[in-house]
């Protein structure tokens, strides 16, 4: 099978040059380090510290709220200042963790040691991933371990890592390839030890022609593990269409990659699940890209979870000019921010930051028909009728016309020549279903 | 750092396309088809051009002005549809109905179904087929003096032909070859009679082809419509394969305007890439049938404002499945 792309997708500016070449650094921050208690999907954490206690650097500080949820570990090692809500990217207030960072990064016993993946069972494997809180880092944040444990590990054909990097301006993964390749390998031996029959691919966009080789020369001598070049498009790298150009499955809104026999985890993730198991040590760093047109100095960091933005835009030099608009994550998926006081968590990708904002006063007309949305998108819907629906809040008539299968990656909105907030309509009622299903299975509840 | 940065939802990425940008390809890819026309039938076509593009701007404008709309940043889209009107009049036309044809283009057949994207029906199609109707006479006059054409003797023709090619065509009996009657390398390159327009098939092309290079336009339905339409006089127009009476047809007459710039037209065809499809095929058939079965030579402008109705008819039948769904969607049912 020779697919490298999928149907539907546009071509924004990459602007992956302004970071690409530069290695990441080690960021060592200097002011508190704040954990929020949700940096995944799921149940938040519960902090199990109190305020004025020592913590060491990897100690767990709050564990899993429930079954889907995330333990998180400290970065450093100081004492927790106090334990208070703080803003984040997504702009609610969170309760989160305020540790005052001593300087010694004084460790917990065995952090960093070496250990043999293959002397621990499936079982404790899974468990060290899960009690490393170990998340989707490509955005999602959804706890790696449930992926990992699917119903029927023998079903599993293909891990599939995530390399794409399709959004604009990102290079973090690029750098974790090329600079930390062999823990990523590690790290996909590792999956590949829990199922039988998995074969792994890692997915590489072919803008990336440097990682691609570097990931091929590791991988030689490797069996089960194959580099696979796709094309360069937005979405590539999003879940299902990925699934689709590697095996040639499709999957919908009301099913799991795992249905389809795969496992796609972004590259900083894999990395983070060889840590756990070969190093002992838990999900507390990860790259981020800091760039844009407005930052002085972009380049890629490695960051401790925790730090605050406004040090890693410091430490790139700080804004050339007052920014319109800051974004964590990409340009096409990212959430704006309207401070940068905000701590870098396991899903932060990104801190981007503009002159010029593309979005502002669109000037809004009137949908002419041209067909663009429809071309564009990689779910294969009418963005046009979702968004009259959406228009009406004629919420029966948005689900007949499959509103829910979009997966929001922002592409109709992207190519519409009238301005039209199409992606922005459709998340939106896609919020106000999802409430109202929510809703009615609580009163389903309530009533047994 | 600024006191106020903008806050969104994402994307935060534009393509930068237009509707303005859109429309001004549009008029572009016009331009040699309107440039042909005034090479060949002289400054009375320029002016038939002017006064309607300007009569549609105007209309427009006026519209906006007493129904108290805010001023329309989209104008361009009058000039298009004036322009695509101006060219579907022969040179001869006295200029007071280019005026009328404008006019109930953007008023009657646009603005008063809603505006720029809720009209559904082609406005200058829409027009014309009013004024062909009112004016029959004055609409297919395409008798041109000799003086008037100012390149006539330039273009190596004497004179303009009366009738249209197709007209001639259609009276030919069945054995007498189309050759010997019109000459189909005046008709690709433009030198006979009709209306301004229509008359270059190359000009159309070169048209058709820039807006397909710019992504303005699919070929899905101009290919459909051609090729659906060239394979009905195949089988139904009594000449079997006669090479020279198909491309007679498939350049003649107002196919290739049609297929290319009227057909195309984003308001009035399907929005789905299997419709567009379905739509072309259709359009093709119609146009087909239209020539070979009634009175007049000429059905494409009343073929595509038939199929215009039938768009919503057709983007619900084709609807694109979704991507992992097996099931296409289910029908929309009205809340009660």
């Amino acid at each position: 099978m020779s697919k490298d792309t999928f149907r539907g997708g546009v071509h924004p500016y990459e602007g992956k040059e302004l970071t690409e070449n530069k290695e990441a650094i080690p960021f060592i921050p200097k002011g508190d380090l704040v954990f929020p208690m949700s940096q995944h999907i799921g149940a938040p954490a519960k902090p199990i510290v109190e305020t004025g206690q020592r913590v060491l650097m990897g100690q767990t500080i709050a564990e899993a709220g429930g079954f889907v949820s995330s333990p998180i570990a400290s970065s450093v090692s100081g004492y927790v200042k106090e334990i208070k809500p703080v803003l984040t990217v997504s702009g609610a207030m969170v309760p989160a963790i305020v540790i005052e960072n001593d300087g010694l990064y004084e460790a917990v016993e065995g952090l960093g040691e070496d250990r043999d993946y293959r002397e621990l069972s499936r079982q404790e494997i899974r468990d060290i991933i899960r009690d490393a809180g170990i998340v989707g880092m490509g955005g999602a944040g959804f706890p790696t371990f449930i992926k990992l444990s699917p119903k029927n590990d023998a079903a599993i054909d293909t891990i599939i890592v995530n390399g794409s990097e399709c959004e604009p301006y990102l290079t973090s993964d690029y750098r974790v390839m090329l600079q930390e390749g062999e823990r990523l390998v590690g790290g996909l031996k590792i999956i590949l030890s829990l199922f039988d029959n998995a074969r792994g691919v890692i997915a590489i966009e072919d803008n990336k022609p440097k990682a691609i080789e570097h990931m091929k020369k590791l991988v030689e001598g490797e069996e089960k593990i194959t580099v696979k070049k796709v094309r360069t498009k937005y979405p590539e790298g999003a879940e299902r269409q990925l699934i689709s150009v590697v095996t040639g499955r499709k999957i919908n809104s009301s099913m799991l990659p795992a249905d389809a026999g795969c496992i796609v985890d972004n590259v900083d993730t894999v990395v983070a699940v060889y840590m756990a198991v070969a190093k002992k040590t838990p999900l507390m760093r990860r790259v981020v890209t800091v760039s844009g047109d407005a930052i002085a100095d972009p380049r890629n960091f490695i960051v401790k979870t925790g730090t605050n933005y406004n040090e890693l835009v410091e430490a790139a030099g700080g804004f050339t000019a007052p920014p319109a608009k800051m974004i964590s994550g990409g340009t096409m998926m990212g959430m704006a921010l309207f401070d940068t006081n905000i701590p870098v968590t396991k899903t932060s990708s990104a801190l981007l930051a503009f002159k010029k904002d593309p979005m502002d006063k669109v000037p809004t007309s009137p949908c002419i028909r041209c067909g663009r949305c429809v071309a564009a998108c990689p779910q294969h819907l009418v963005p046009q009728m979702l968004m009259d629906a959406a228009e009406k809040f004629d919420n029966a008539a948005f689900e007949a016309v499959n509103g829910m299968e979009c997966v929001e990656c922002g592409c109709c909105a992207y190519v519409c020549p009238s301005g039209r907030p199409l992606t922005q309509a459709i998340k939106e009622t896609r919020r106000s279903i999802l409430d109202e299903r929510k809703k009615a299975a609580a009163a389903a509840a309530a009533k047994k | 750092m600024k006191d106020l940065v903008n806050v969104s939802a994402s994307p935060h990425d534009r393509s930068g396309k237009t509707t303005r940008s859109i429309m001004r390809d549009v008029v572009i890819a016009l331009i040699p088809a309107s440039a042909f026309g005034v090479f060949q039938f002289g400054i009375k076509a320029l002016l038939v051009l002017v006064t309607s593009v300007v009569s549609a701007v105007i209309a427009e404008f006026l519209w906006n002005y007493f129904m108290k709309k805010p001023k329309t940043p989209y104008e361009c889209s009058a000039v298009v549809t004036g322009l695509l009107l101006g060219l579907n009049f022969p040179a001869s036309v006295p200029l007071w109905i280019p005026v009328v044809g404008s006019v109930f283009a953007i008023i009657v057949v646009k603005q008063m179904y809603g505006g720029l994207g809720r009209n559904f029906m082609n406005p200058a199609l829409g027009a014309r087929c009013f004024l062909v109707i009112c004016f029959a006479g004055r609409m297919t006059n395409f008798v041109v003096e000799k003086g008037n054409a100012v390149m006539n003797g330039f273009a190596g023709v004497d004179g303009i032909s009366q009738a249209t090619p197709l007209a001639i065509i259609k009276d030919l009996p069945a054995t007498t070859a189309v050759g010997s009657s019109v000459s189909l390398s005046d008709m690709f390159f433009g030198f006979t009679g009709g209306v301004i327009g229509e008359t270059s098939a190359l000009a159309i092309l070169i048209g058709g082809l820039y807006l397909v290079i710019r992504k303005v336009i699919s070929l899905r339905i101009p290919l459909a419509y051609l090729i659906s339409c060239g394979a009905f006089m195949l089988i139904f127009s009594g000449r079997g394969f006669d090479c020279e009476y198909l491309a007679a047809q498939l350049i003649g007459g107002g196919l290739m305007l049609g297929a290319w710039f009227m057909a195309t037209d984003y308001v009035t065809s399907p929005i789905t890439p299997w419709g567009q499809i379905i739509y072309g095929i259709l359009l093709g058939v119609l146009t087909g049938l239209i020539r070979t079965c009634s009175s007049g030579a000429e059905g494409v402008s009343f073929t595509i404002i038939f199929c215009n109705l039938l768009v919503p008819l057709i983007e619900r039948m084709t609807m694109p499945r979704a991507f992992g769904l097996e099931k296409k969607p289910k029908k929309i049912k009205k809340e009660a």
